[in-house]
């Protein structure tokens, strides 16, 4: 009666099918602890969260100089920029544009540096559906290898304002 | 008893003594709940239809206000009013006790009375168009943060009056030994409410002085680290209040008793020693805390928290079981089940709550909260699509229930139209379920949380419109649903029949077929255990085929995420 004051001997330990339940739950429970851990080692997708600090100007420079380097065409009214294979690729989240339009290799890995000029950004990769948090003073570094050719949709998914739904980036994956 | 009798009534139905002063407080907190459900449940309607794409009502700039509106107004002032009212009525009337002090009662009433005022008057003045969240660098005008801070300290003052009077109730003896189990589960709520508006006020005093100008701007990073330590323990808040909850109106409609009350209070005391990290649940894609920051305040807390929702999980439905085989209903595997009061909206409020929280509210929730699963799942309506399913399946719908006895009891009115109120637990599920399914498939088609519109991306084809349009009409229901139950409640506050001096008119209690235990069934003792029932006190078995349903259903979603994850890019 669990509103009452229970009796004087209530703290017993579980038997019965209390019991095996309580097994069967701590057994799940660690399997799904276990998991995180065996994923970071043997899986090939982790948010490690690797950053540094950055302030938002200095982003935009470095960003301009990965553009001027790299550029190699335009669309819709943006520079294409395709960074080496194994090297650095910069992506600036503003309101409302992803700044530029990145183009990779298919099997090639990069490392993505991702940071916000103004307030927060989510940065939702489509139609991978993937996602990673964009925040001023962070620059997030994702080392990413596509495993998949096509044209791909950023997407922001935090919200950032008035703007916040036509905030749409592209993507290249050759 | 030690104080004068004039300043209690007995209850005619539970033959409990209810102290006065509680239940002014219990019925002032009750109604201003209802008046914020109100409010949020017709900013939901908007969201709904605005989020339907084919309809796509609200403007841009209205849909983000409505949003902030309907966050605050369901997540934190609906929520924590009622768990108020609750806290009044399990220190008190369970305990045999009086109330710690008045004043406290009003000085806490007040503030969070005036806190939510002032937060929704700047929200609806367009100044505060900055989500519930409030994400730093967006800064909302400073009375919206004020306006929570205020409503927290409220809040802060009523648990403070709830300790208070625990602690009279103890230093009287006005009970003896242990506390019961309903209250020593909304014990913990109350200790969990503490830590968490105090992470509150660690993240929002700071943004409410620099939004003054007086300080500078906090880290953003460092804002959602403590912001979340508020925002995910008070759904912890929310989960031990409902679990009490559930443990209450098992109580009442089917004579409910636990199989082990020393398994129930660890559970509980599981959610206040393991939650506390839970805000890294929100931090999973984050750049600034490393995989390793993640993992370990993922499992390491998480789980624990997890395991005491899986024994409650167990021990909630184990424990109706119980009572109804006590009663006679012996037959089968699910006898117990099948006679239990499913016309009565106490009874179907709650154990409807139970399978959305578990089976869908649950499950999701500790899939999303997996480390890498999170990358699949981040921001999309894959999260609200889990969180509706606990908050508003699981805590609402309970409290709901809560409040066809409320009513009864505490305010003395019996419902006006009963056959509606059957229903409405039901209608309310129903379109819950409709639009959490609807959520979260949406959100597995990418479909971004928070976003007014997705057609300017150009990318979401016909199925994603229909989830979305799932999401509509599931959200259809749930407002009718909400609406019938405020309707029915106020309608019933000015017009139903008192019922002073006699009990409440009763919903509907499975009667006593056989009796298997020592007492009656219905209003049992404290040394009702004994020996000679052993054999009903202790078969589970339907209970135990439901849970085990529940796990395998559990493992298939949790390792097809695993799958999906493995699909998408390297990273990281």
């Amino acid at each position: 009666m669990s509103i009452e004051p229970p009796p004087k001997n209530w703290f017993q330990a579980p038997t019965g099918h209390e019991r095996v339940w309580l097994g069967m739950a701590i057994v799940w429970c660690l399997i799904m602890s276990l998991m995180m851990p065996l994923w970071h080692f043997k899986g090939k997708q982790n948010s490690t969260g690797e950053s540094y600090i950055v302030e938002p100007q200095d982003f935009l420079e470095r960003t301009e100089q990965f553009v001027d380097a790299n550029k190699v065409g335009t669309k819709e009214g943006r520079p294409v920029a395709e960074p080496p294979p194994g090297g650095d690729a910069y992506l600036v989240a503003r309101m409302y544009d992803w700044y530029p339009v990145l183009q990779l290799r298919e099997g090639e890995t990069y490392r993505l540096h991702v940071s916000s000029m103004d307030i927060q950004h989510g940065f939702s990769l489509q139609p991978m559906n993937m996602n990673f948090h964009v925040m001023p003073g962070y620059d997030h570094v994702l080392t990413v290898t596509p495993t998949k050719s096509g044209t791909y949709t950023i997407v922001c998914n935090e919200f950032c304002g008035i703007g916040h739904h036509a905030m749409i980036g592209k993507l290249i994956v050759k | 008893m030690n104080t004068n009798m004039s300043d209690y009534r007995q209850c005619e139905t539970t033959k409990k003594f209810v102290c006065l002063d509680a239940q002014r407080f219990i019925k002032l907190n009750a109604v201003s709940a209802v008046v914020f459900l109100l409010v949020g449940g017709i900013a939901a309607i908007l969201l709904a239809l605005t989020r339907w794409q084919t309809v796509h009502l609200l403007d841009a700039e209205w849909f983000y206000r409505i949003l902030t509106a309907h966050g605050l107004n369901m997540l934190i002032f609906w929520i924590l009013f009622i768990e108020m009212a609750i806290l009044y009525f399990v220190s008190t009337s369970l305990l045999n006790s009086r109330l710690f002090s008045k004043g406290l009662g009003w000085i806490s009433f007040a503030l969070m009375i005036v806190g939510a005022v002032m937060t929704n008057g700047i929200i609806f003045a367009g100044e505060a168009d900055v989500l519930m969240t409030s994400y730093l660098p967006l800064v909302a005008h400073p009375l919206f943060y004020l306006g929570i801070i205020l409503f927290a300290v409220g809040a802060l003052v009523g648990v403070g009056n709830f300790f208070g009077t625990i602690y009279i109730a103890r230093r009287d003896k006005t009970y003896k030994g242990s506390m019961p189990l309903v209250t020593f589960g909304a014990t913990a709520a109350a200790i969990i409410a503490v830590v968490a508006l105090l992470h509150g006020a660690v993240a929002l005093v700071p943004t409410f002085t620099y939004s003054l100008g007086l300080t500078p701007e906090p880290d953003p990073g460092w804002y959602r680290l403590i912001w979340w330590g508020l925002g995910h323990m008070s759904q912890q808040v929310n989960v031990c209040a409902m679990v009490a909850v559930w443990y209450f109106l098992a109580t009442m409609t089917t004579g409910a008793k636990a199989p082990n009350e020393a398994v129930c209070r660890s559970a509980f005391v599981l959610y206040v020693l393991f939650i506390n990290l839970a805000s890294a649940h929100h931090l999973l894609v984050d750049p600034g805390v490393g995989a390793e920051w993640k993992i370990w305040n993922t499992s390491y807390a998480m789980y624990l928290a997890v395991l005491a929702s899986m024994i409650h999980g167990f021990t909630v439905p184990a424990s109706v079981e119980i009572g109804m085989r006590l009663k006679g209903y012996t037959r089968g595997l699910f006898d117990w089940l099948l006679k239990a009061p499913w016309k009565n909206p106490g009874f179907s409020a709650f154990f409807l709550s139970l399978v959305i929280f578990g089976f869908i509210g649950g499950i999701t929730g500790v899939t999303l909260g997996t480390q890498q699963i999170n990358i699949i799942a981040h921001n999309t309506l894959r999260i609200p699509g889990h969180f509706h399913a606990t908050v508003v399946g699981g805590t609402t719908l309970a409290f709901m229930g809560l409040t066809y006895y409320v009513i009864p009891l505490i305010f003395q009115k019996d419902y006006v139209g009963r056959s509606w109120a059957r229903v409405q637990p039901y209608l309310f599920a129903s379109g819950i379920v409709l639009m959490s399914i609807g959520m979260s498939f949406a959100g597995s088609e990418g479909v971004a949380r928070r976003t007014w519109d997705i057609d300017a991306a150009g990318i979401y084809g016909a199925t994603t419109h229909m989830f979305l349009g799932m999401v509509g009409i599931g959200g259809i229901l749930a407002f009718c649903g909400v609406l019938l139950f405020v309707v029915l409640a106020v309608a019933t506050l000015f017009f139903g029949e008192s019922n002073e001096g006699r009990p409440m008119k009763c919903w509907g209690v499975p009667e006593v077929i056989a009796d298997l235990s020592k007492t009656d069934g219905s209003v049992a003792t404290a040394d009702d255990n004994a020996e000679h029932d052993h054999d009903h006190k202790h078969d589970t078995r339907g209970t135990m085929v439901i849970v085990v349903v529940f796990l395998l259903a559990f493992a298939v979603y949790y390792f097809a995420n695993w799958g999906a994850l493995a699909d998408v890019w390297w990273v990281r």
